[in-house]
């Protein structure tokens, strides 16, 4: 038994892209490695834009892909392999999803309590369909809705809020111990939008269920993860509690983020970096943002950078807070050269 | 430069009459960024249509006035209507779309498209003085020159979005119309791509109007917005005075909504969805979800009234408190 | 009641096709049953009589009633285009679901098949095949051949959907739900197939009709057997245009023709029938 509920660990992921002959490896992820505790139901956020691989690494611990090298524990098992890891039906139970739209998250040919009552009876919550309605009616009421109302419809009968809770609701009947929300607000309304984190924060204390939280939107992500990991081309380059790393960041990545998103309540500063390079960045065998830092030195480009732990908890994967003197990976928040 | 009254554009189609904007009074005055806010289905992308004279079946614009004053090549005013501001459509004013993937030709180089859009009206048919002229100011915006002889779908989204920027702005238009022109992109080429719109109207003094959903983005980048909401307007001023204090409860909510970081105080979304397009209740639209609605709101629909100078509001509590 | 009314709703195209495809089933299934004569027969009635109340369309230079015979014609044929269509739509299916969604191995194997089946041009083979066995085909053979050339198509087509439908986001959902393959297959993917399936079906008897009736009219059918091909096949060999008899040459065309147009309207008829209800479901 392990207290760590999911670990990756070195994971990863590498892609093929453009044939057989001629195509080139893209890292998708590149050497991945966080964890989650299990005493307390925990937020976890991975934050990164487009090409990050936070998309990626949300679909392997899904299970819906494997990685290239690295394994996914939950609870001390591998969820890949059958034999010395985890049944397949155990993982169904203790891991769900949330997808991003939720339109395409029910199929439009069937009604969507169908799915309600599949996951109810094949993953053995309940033992008959009226034992299963009864789980269901309880999982739709813990996110607001009735199943009355919900009986019989299709998924295009539903706003895009309503079907999103119903999603939640469906990922909640086997009460998992992790859910994995792929940008599950996205696609929702701005005002409408904080109902549906708001309920998170509630399940999470009402059922005691961790969540990874993958976006791009650094304002919910701060709002209610308890940490947060930054992405960036396939590569974790920081992590730690949400409010040190959005209220003092030491990765520059990070910092650029930051200063990117637009916040109401405080203008820009007009500075913008160079425009993206992607395919070099990937392959880069040193910093990958070594291209776009306005800190960057001469190491940077030549060697990786190591992942330094700050205090003990924090993360980054950059020369900067230990002064560009390789060899140092440990350090604590006092040394650290004000920028 | 723009001036809306009272108009109404509905979809009209066999199973149902969309009164996606519907009522619609609005100014866009020289030399200011005004941006228009809403979430979806608040008819924000029709009324650009509307403003850009791009108006086809079934859309059609059922009442009201729209007038365009435009300055001629002698300086003098000439005003438009519906009808005739799209004869001077990229000189006049341009469109900026979203989805930049499905709005450039995929088959033609980028170079063709510009002339293509340029040259048809204005007897610029000398294809080297042309280039040249789209060379420079594709290096005043700072895009590299080689974006000319390339395909669409080799560059990248917000290499993409740039060069729609290039386009829409080239011929140095007084109206500039912008539907959500970074959305999809990410955070980081999104600010380089407003900063850049930000130059561009600062440099030739015009009007940009930049229709978004991200309250944060006009935060940053307008001078004046418009709240809109279920095809009215229900609030537009000067931006730092309606987001320091809104006058609409919409606005108001909305904006309270908003989770910013370094602040982990609870928000509230708003309950309830907006009212259907296709049979608006007769009085406010947002009384069904109004936390002050009374009865007077749902019998009749509040008009935009002046609460401080400039900044406007539809709503009867600003009557009632002898504002 | 509403589903009544649905029905009567059913647009226009939908309307004509199903009523002619009435028709012919009435002729086809019903009519023969009531023939006086076993049409195939030769010489059960005096030849080439003119049109008269006793024999509708008169009769042929074989000594058969034109239209009793055109009855049995109209019945052999269909028989030929459902069964056809059937096998191969079933088979077709089955093998597009298989390949398609288990994908490796099992879908290069089945590609190849159907690959192959498809860049081999049917009728020249067909009419190879015939005229080896000639005298000896029978429509037992034509039909197997029919099908062993037609499964690839609507195969490569469900091969197609299935494979576009494995990417989406509900199949992941039906995982989490505990659903496997096969659950998968027939009840999320299956769905979004069997529109097209039908429409399928339809074309396929159409094509079944009109490659045995073209094999048919050059004699490389069973001629034993009264189809609308060899209905045609032997009016050709008796002079049927130069001799003017255009009841025995005339009305099996005229069949195949209506027969097509009916299948026709029927099959796009349906196709925006299930798109406008899906149309209607959608917000």
């Amino acid at each position: 038994m392990s207290d760590l509920l999911l670990e990756v660990k070195d994971v990863t992921k590498s892609f093929r892209i453009g044939g057989l002959v001629f195509g080139t490896e893209l890292l998708a992820l590149d050497h991945v490695t966080l964890s989650l505790d299990k005493q307390k139901p925990s937020i976890m956020s991975i934050v990164g834009e487009s090409g990050s691989g936070k998309t990626t690494l949300a679909k392997l611990i899904l299970k819906l892909h494997e990685p290239t090298s690295g394994d996914i524990l939950l609870d001390g098992k591998s969820i890949y392999s059958a034999e010395h890891g985890l049944d397949h039906l155990d993982y169904l139970r203790a891991v769900q999803p949330i997808f991003q739209n939720p339109f395409e998250t029910f199929s439009a040919r069937k009604p969507v309590e169908t799915y309600l009552y599949d996951t109810a009876l094949k993953l053995k919550v309940a033992k008959n369909k009226n034992e299963a309605r009864d789980v269901i009616a309880a999982a739709l009421t813990s996110v607001g809705l009735d199943l009355n109302v919900a009986k019989g419809k299709y998924a295009h009968q539903f706003s895009g809020g309503e079907l999103q809770r119903i999603s939640i609701a469906r990922g909640l009947i086997p009460r998992p111990k992790l859910i994995v929300a792929d940008e599950p607000v996205s696609m929702i309304d701005a005002s409408l939008r904080m109902n549906i984190v708001n309920l998170f924060l509630q399940l999470k204390e009402m059922y005691k269920v961790s969540f990874i939280y993958i976006t791009h939107d650094l304002s919910t992500a701060y709002y209610m993860s308890d940490f947060i990991g930054v992405m960036y081309r396939g590569n974790l380059v920081e992590y730690g509690a949400s409010d040190e790393i959005l209220t003092n960041p030491q990765h520059p990545y990070t910092q650029l983020l930051l200063d990117s998103v637009p916040m109401v309540g405080k203008k820009w500063t007009r500075d913008i970096k160079a425009p993206d390079v992607e395919l070099k960045e990937y392959q880069a065998t040193a910093c990958k943002f070594a291209g776009r830092c306005p800190f960057v030195r001469d190491i940077c480009r030549e060697t990786k950078p190591p992942m330094v732990t700050i205090d003990g908890i924090r993360q980054a994967l950059c020369y900067k807070p230990v002064d560009y003197e390789p060899g140092r990976t440990t350090v604590k928040s006092e040394t650290i050269a004000a920028s | 430069m723009l001036k809306l009254r009272d108009v109404k554009a509905y979809y009209q189609t066999p199973k149902a009459v969309i009164q996606a904007v519907d009522g619609v009074t609005l100014d866009v005055f020289e030399n200011e960024i005004l941006g228009i806010a809403g979430e979806s289905g608040c008819g924000k992308s029709t009324l650009l249509k509307v403003l850009y004279d791009s108006v086809q079946p079934p859309l059609k614009i059922v009442s009201g006035e729209l007038t365009a004053e435009m300055k001629d090549e002698n300086g003098q005013t000439v005003l438009l209507g519906p009808g005739e501001i799209r004869n001077h459509w990229w000189r006049f004013i341009s469109y900026i779309p979203q989805g930049s993937m499905s709005v450039l030709n995929p088959v033609i180089k980028i170079e063709t498209q510009f002339f293509d859009a340029i040259s048809k009206k204005h007897n610029l048919n000398n294809k080297k003085e042309m280039h040249e002229r789209i060379a420079a100011y594709l290096k005043e915006l700072d895009l590299p020159v080689e974006v000319l002889n390339s395909y669409a779908h080799q560059l990248s989204g917000g290499m993409r979005q740039r060069v729609l920027v290039a386009l829409g702005t080239f011929l140095h238009p007084q109206i500039v119309l912008a539907d959500e022109p970074t959305t999809a992109l990410d955070v980081v080429i999104q600010k380089s791509i407003l900063l850049m719109l930000m130059e561009v109207q600062q440099r030739m003094k015009n009007s940009l109007v930049i229709v978004s959903h991200d309250m944060g983005v006009h935060y940053q980048i307008t001078n004046r917005i418009a709240i809109m909401y279920a095809g009215k307007i229900v609030e537009v001023g000067p931006t730092e005075q309606v987001f320091n204090n809104p006058k609409h409860p919409y606005t108001q909510m909305l904006i309270q909504s908003l989770p910013h970081v370094g602040d982990r105080g609870e928000r509230k979304g708003i309950s309830g969805r907006p009212p259907s397009l296709i049979d608006p209740p007769k009085g406010c639209r947002y009384a069904a979800r109004c936390p002050f609605v009374m009865d007077r709101c749902r019998e009749t629909s509040p008009e935009l009234i002046e609460v401080e100078p400039n900044h406007f509001a539809a709503c009867y509590l600003n009557e009632m408190k002898g504002a | 009641m509403q589903k009544m009314r649905n029905i009567l709703r059913l647009n226009r195209r939908l309307q004509v096709g199903s009523i002619l495809i009435l028709i012919f089933l009435i002729f086809g299934l019903v009519l023969p049953r009531f023939s006086p004569y076993n049409a195939i027969d030769w010489n059960v009635v005096p030849r080439n009589l003119p049109a008269s109340k006793v024999h509708i369309f008169g009769t042929t230079s074989l000594g058969q009633d034109t239209f009793w015979l055109l009855t049995f014609a109209i019945q052999n044929s269909l028989f030929i285009g459902v069964i056809v269509a059937f096998f191969s739509t079933a088979i077709g299916v089955l093998a597009g679901l298989t390949a398609g969604y288990a994908g490796g191995v099992v879908d290069r194997v089945l590609s190849l098949l159907m690959d192959v089946f498809i860049s081999v041009p049917s009728l020249p083979i067909l009419i190879l095949v015939a005229s080896l066995l000639q005298g000896k085909t029978s429509l037992l053979t034509i039909g197997i051949a029919l099908i062993v050339f037609n499964w690839p198509w609507p195969a490569r087509q469900v091969r197609a959907i299935a494979l576009s439908m494995r990417e989406r986001e509900f199949i992941n959902t039906a995982r989490f739900s505990g659903k496997g393959t096969l659950g998968i297959v027939v009840y999320e993917i299956f769905p979004y197939i069997f529109n097209w399936s039908v429409a399928n079906f339809v074309n396929t008897v159409l094509v079944a009709i009109s490659t045995e009736s073209a094999l048919a009219v050059i004699g490389l059918s069973s001629v034993q057997q009264a189809t609308l091909g060899t209905m045609i096949y032997w009016a050709l060999q008796y002079q049927g245009i130069l001799g003017k008899k255009w009841y025995w040459i005339g009305s099996p065309v005229v069949a195949i023709v209506i027969l097509f147009i009916a299948l026709f309207l029927a099959s796009t008829g349906f196709a925006e029938y299930s798109a406008e209800k899906r149309g209607r479901q959608s917000a």
